[in-house]
């Protein structure tokens, strides 16, 4: 008899079927597959208004494809929006940082969306970002490079295996920059997923990494 | 959950009390509507104590419409929307805490303030207390159906008319009910029948509108 592993057969953690996606009348990409193990990472890459962020916010269920599917674990996204919630860390281009609050408050609110923190840990994330002596100011008062740092202390907080972000690198400074490739590596050497829109070329970079150009597909 | 639900609603109470000309806009504007038709109407206590009930209900129900416009707005254009559609709670539970706090800041104020305006209109102070009643299980109801109305048109760049034809028809029931509590309680007559309606209004209101808002919020962030 054979053993039973060997007839289960392993589905990737999020994958797309023949994704397209239409906005205004334009069809930005169809006939997409992807797929996503543990470990992997991906970047997608193109030129302005080929469908990046639509294509990012399509796998974190922000949006209906117009055809195709994303599957969690082999089953249609659709039916399984509460497992997608518990296993993604979603960062937007708005990150959902309010002005009017410090950054300890909008990290205390935005974790418990998802996993509730305790002070520590987040005066901690924020001083892993460097933002050491900024916890109690108000977010509206930092700088755009500052901000960006605030919504990406919740990196350090999640443990969401899937980071689905868009474009996080922006506004952020060289030594920034380096820092967040780091992170992003060891989280996935550890076993997580990313997916990032950025135009930026990433240096440090793990072995599973790999790129999608929405615009070579669209030529 | 309801750890979640608590700590939304003393975001919420945070954020607005650190705009506190956002809390103050409808109230000014209630008590200028009130303050102006003594002196468009004419003195004459008769008159006005007879168009106090309409009037009171009216510069209320404009006040809530007026507040309710950008309830969602903010939290669309900074990404926050989106954080609560990805987050595992329940949407209505989220927005449900949102739509509480925005009436316990707006909807209550006024609810307290309109004793004082009513009084400026010449109603009887033995009405007080339907008024009272009427507007405490009344605003609820128009917050809740103005936030569906707010949920739909976040999206869009100038929604602010497109709201204000959508929601309208859906106050009338409460505008009516509401006046017709005054009424008849000016004319000495049980009120009992206007705010039961009026209870069960607030009741299907609570427990329904969560879900309309909730739909609408993700079609507009879908979008």
């Amino acid at each position: 008899m054979q053993p039973m592993d060997s007839l289960i057969v392993t589905n990737p953690f999020l994958e797309a079927v023949a994704l397209a996606c239409e906005r205004d009348w334009r069809m930005l990409f169809d006939g997409l597959d992807l797929s996503l193990s543990p470990g992997d990472m991906l970047q997608v890459v193109g030129p302005n208004g080929s469908g990046k962020t639509s294509l990012l916010r399509l796998l974190a269920g922000l949006m209906q494809p117009t055809a195709g599917e994303v599957r969690l674990k082999g089953r249609s996204l659709e039916r399984q929006r509460g497992e997608l919630a518990r296993h993604l860390l979603w960062i937007g281009h708005a990150a959902g940082i309010k002005g009017l609050l410090t950054a300890e408050e909008n990290l205390t609110w935005l974790c418990a969306l998802h996993r509730p923190a305790g002070r520590d840990e987040i005066w901690q994330s924020l001083a892993s970002v460097g933002l050491r002596g900024f916890e109690d100011v108000p977010c509206h008062t930092l700088s755009a490079g500052q901000q960006r740092r605030v919504a990406l202390a919740r990196l350090y907080l999640d443990p969401a295996p899937l980071w689905i972000l868009d474009e996080p690198f922006t506004a952020l400074d060289k030594s920034g920059v380096a820092q967040l490739e780091k992170h992003l590596r060891e989280h996935c050497e550890r076993g997580g997923m990313v997916v990032l829109t950025t135009h930026h070329h990433l240096f440090d970079k793990p072995e599973t990494f790999r790129e999608l150009d929405l615009g070579q597909r669209a030529a | 959950m309801s750890n979640v639900f608590t700590l939304l609603l003393s975001r919420e109470a945070r954020l607005l009390c650190r705009r506190p000309a956002e809390l103050a806009n409808p109230l000014v504007f209630f008590a200028i509507v009130i303050a102006l038709f003594p002196l468009a109407v004419g003195p004459e206590s008769e008159q006005l104590r007879n168009l106090s009930p309409g009037l009171l209900w009216v510069a209320a129900l404009l006040a809530v419409l007026l507040s309710l416009d950008g309830l969602f707005r903010s939290d669309f254009e900074d990404g926050s929307l989106e954080q609560w559609v990805v987050s595992p709670h329940p949407l209505p539970l989220l927005v449900l805490a949102k739509v509480l706090a925005h009436w316990l800041f707006s909807g209550l104020s006024l609810v307290l303030l309109s004793p004082l305006l009513a009084l400026m209109l010449g109603l009887p102070a033995d009405c007080l207390p339907e008024l009272l009643l009427s507007l405490l299980l009344g605003t609820p109801v128009l917050s809740l159906l103005g936030a569906v109305g707010a949920a739909l048109t976040v999206g869009l760049k100038r929604g602010g008319l497109l709201f204000a034809l959508l929601i309208l028809p859906l106050y009338i029931p409460v505008l009516i009910l509401g006046t017709g509590t005054l009424q008849a309680a000016l004319q000495g007559l049980p009120t009992a029948g206007y705010l039961l309606w009026m209870a069960s209004l607030t009741a299907l209101a609570a427990t329904l509108s969560p879900f309309a808002i909730a739909a609408g919020l993700t079609i507009s962030v879908g979008e």
